[in-house]
């Protein structure tokens, strides 16, 4: 030990010399899937499970059992598909998409906000098994969300996934605390709305539970909602598909933010919205501590089952009487990864669950929401009274008015949690302005974009 | 003597004997150390240079990222938030854990020192994450401390703590002085088992009450322990993640946004690679900065 401390440093020296020269003679990266090269997808002609033994490998999300009850008739109806399924929460498949779709390919994925998948080339592009199976006749608006362009503005161009089933949302609201406060029908205008906000705020109960705790800014679902109202929902889609030269800051999302801000200000949300999270939003809902929530019909089923015939939905009223109505809706998304082993298996998959009448059944009695397909494909019966049937027929309204947007907390990968729920949750203490939420989010938004 | 290098060279160094032997000894753990240890540290220093979304092509970009670290005001807070957390971290706990510590002591017959010792040691069983959800329902709105509160007539001060701007800071803070002062309490106990107990003897003779002797026997004799707790604390504050991930997410509005979980919003989610490598690096130096002057003060006595 007496004549150690001498040699050490040398030796430490030497290896970290080493290590360096091994580690830095490469730049980082270049591991994606094949750049470019898929660019044009290849005419499929059939594409089929064979009757051979497969293993599909899907990744899906935990605590949404559609995927799984889908997966298991599908093995019920093509026994010699069996399934190695992989389950994680959706905020860890957000993170892992890019690794997991290049090191680990699945043969389906649930997959996050895809433009930046598939710039990188990892998603298998579907206009082939688009058009050997007719998806392209369906209704242009299920499947736009998908489509990501040459340049990575989404919307149009070739399709890199397909939706399970798409959702609708909307505002929930207690059947029996409306009754309370006088709501016999759904408000028709915003000025309706707000006049039953008030009235609840004055029978001194909560009128809006909203999650915005953590990284979950949930106060996003009431602004794109008063955006869509104040505005043309269409524009909204621009800024969320990265169109050149698209802006959030416009007069009419200002005059929306300026609106959620006065029913904050009204104290129309509970005191505690910035430490509650999505599970507190549904436990105090189904509890019965609140008239309305914001949110989607993949909890239809459930509030159907815990809240039975207590429960009724609308949609988000237009500011103007007559106006049109839109709303948030999205395609749950799956995509086939471009490194698949068995690629056409997963989307005949994909295709079995928009065209069979069992599939279609699971979608909407699992699932809640509306499947996907033709317009004129077989509906499966649901009880009228049920709040199942009420997000069911919104969709109907929203595809008349052409109202439907992706959500605003899509527009990239890393908006939602830094940019949105940040800055609504300064403004939810009262330490961000209407004007300066829309600018700091495109000030975000610029910056991603261009990476 | 030339040093002899790692891996398989080492076994073909000229000079027999005892050396090379010593380093095939060594030779797994080396292996392991340079795998695990050193090359994902200068992969890092490497990966800040780049900007990178891990996956894709990179582009060099020299000392951009760490430009951009000085300069963006929403990073620099996160490093201003680490130093805040200290005083939570490892300011009450040590000086919390010299007064329980001395407290214990006086009472070291007793079956009570027994169960306080093992009461304030149980945070440090419990996972980092379960403390975290605990105590976020303690501090929720209809919390434990917003009951406390209420049924002494405090109404006006109850708040859900965690979602507050004011009080999300030093609620995290809080849990983490929870979990560190059972550390500290046990380390510094074990510090003063060793002190000789003539001393005290001695200082009571000459007229000490139990202030001078905690001032005059008890804290110099711990110097090393207060070192060891002060050390491993202001890294645990510098370094936080699982606390502050789980109770708030860095939320609200960013109030409690600490360089280690920025680091893992920019890699995992902002997926800039790059700029969240050279974050990690700036917050090694910055532990290293804070921790080996604790090092030299507390060990110069000798």
């Amino acid at each position: 030990m007496a004549h150690g401390p001498t040699r050490r440093p040398r030796i430490v020296a030497l290896t970290l010399a080493a290590l360096v020269a091994t580690a830095a003679c490469s730049a980082p990266g270049g591991d994606a899937g094949n750049d470019g090269a898929d660019a044009s997808a290849a005419p499929v002609t059939d594409a089929t499970c064979g009757t051979a033994p497969v293993t599909l490998k899907g990744y899906f999300e935990t605590g949404f059992p559609l995927p799984k009850n889908l997966s298991d008739e599908f093995t019920k109806q093509f026994p010699n598909v069996t399934w190695d399924i992989r389950e994680d929460q959706f905020a860890v498949i957000t993170q892992n998409a890019p690794r997991v779709l290049s090191d680990d390919p699945p043969d389906l994925m649930r997959l996050p906000q895809v433009s930046e998948l598939v710039k990188d080339g990892l998603l298998k592009n579907l206009d082939g098994y688009a058009s050997a199976f007719g998806w392209d006749k369906w209704p242009a608006s299920q499947l736009e969300q998908m489509r990501v362009s040459g340049t990575g503005e989404r919307g149009d161009g070739p399709l890199y996934a397909m939706g399970l089933n798409f959702s609708m949302t909307g505002i929930f609201y207690n059947k029996k605390l409306a009754a309370q406060v006088g709501m016999t029908q759904p408000p028709a205008t915003l000025a309706e709305l707000d006049t039953v906000l008030q009235k609840a705020k004055d029978a001194g109960l909560v009128p809006i539970n909203q999650f915005n705790g953590g990284a979950t800014g949930g106060l996003a679902f009431p602004l794109q909602n008063l955006m869509a109202a104040y505005g043309d929902p269409a524009a909204i889609n621009q800024w969320i598909y990265q169109k050149s030269g698209a802006t959030i800051d416009t007069p009419a999302n200002l005059r929306a933010a300026e609106h959620l801000q006065k029913w904050l200000k009204a104290g129309y949300f509970a005191p505690d919205i910035n430490s509650q999270d999505y599970a507190a939003m549904m436990s105090r809902f189904i509890g019965g501590k609140n008239l309305f929530i914001f949110d989607g019909d993949w909890e239809s089923g459930n509030l159907d089952k815990q809240m039975a015939g207590n429960v009724g939905f609308f949609l988000m009223p237009p500011a103007q009487a007559g106006g049109k109505r839109a709303a948030m809706s999205a395609p749950l998304t799956y995509g086939i990864s471009t490194k698949a082993k068995n690629a056409d298996c997963a989307a005949f998959f994909l295709n079995w669950v928009a065209t069979n009448q069992q599939a279609r059944d699971i979608a909407v009695k699992v699932g809640g929401s509306h499947p996907m397909g033709p317009a004129d494909a077989y509906m499966p019966a649901v009880a009228g009274n049920t709040v199942t049937a009420s997000t069911l027929a919104a969709g109907a309204t929203i595809g008349t008015d052409n109202g439907a947007m992706d959500f605003i907390a899509n527009a990239t990968g890393a908006i939602y949690a830094k940019g949105w729920t940040p800055q609504l949750q300064k403004m939810a203490a009262g330490q961000q302005t209407p004007d300066g939420l829309l600018k700091s989010v495109q000030k975000d938004y610029q910056s991603q974009v261009k990476d | 003597m030339p040093a002899p290098r790692t891996g398989r060279r080492a076994a073909r160094a000229r000079r027999p004997g005892a050396a090379w032997l010593g380093w095939l000894f060594a030779l797994p753990a080396v292996l392991m150390y340079a795998t695990f240890v050193l090359r994902p540290l200068l992969l890092t220093v490497q990966y800040s240079l780049y900007d990178w979304n891990g996956i894709g092509a990179s582009t060099w970009v020299g000392l951009d990222n760490y430009r951009r670290l000085l300069t963006d005001p929403e990073l620099s807070a996160t490093i201003l938030h680490a130093f805040e957390l200290i005083l939570f971290f490892s300011l009450i706990p040590v000086l919390l854990g010299l007064f329980v510590a001395a407290t214990i002591r006086g009472i070291a017959e007793s079956r009570l020192a027994t169960v306080a010792r093992t009461v304030l040691f149980l945070p440090q069983i419990i996972p980092l994450v379960a403390a975290g959800i605990m105590w976020s329902w303690l501090l929720s709105s209809t919390g434990l401390a917003n009951e406390l509160l209420s049924a002494v007539g405090l109404d006006s001060l109850t708040r859900a703590w965690l979602g507050d701007f004011g009080t999300a800071l030093p609620a995290v803070g809080i849990i983490g002085a929870w979990v560190l002062v059972g550390l500290c309490t046990l380390l510094l106990l074990a510090g003063m088992s060793k002190i000789d107990p003539a001393l005290y003897e001695a200082a009571r003779l000459d007229g000490a009450g139990p202030v001078r002797e905690f001032r005059s026997i008890t804290l110099p004799s711990l110097r090393q322990e207060i070192g060891v707790c002060v050390t491993v604390t202001v890294i645990a504050a510098l370094a936080s993640f699982d606390i502050v991930y789980i109770a708030t997410q860095g939320g609200p509005g960013n109030a409690t946004m600490v360089p280690g979980l920025e680091i893992y919003y920019l890699a995992f989610s902002e997926r800039e690679v790059g700029m969240a490598s050279a974050l990690a690096v700036a917050l090694v130096v910055l532990v290293l900065v804070c921790v080996l002057p604790i090092q030299r003060l507390t060990r110069e006595s000798r």
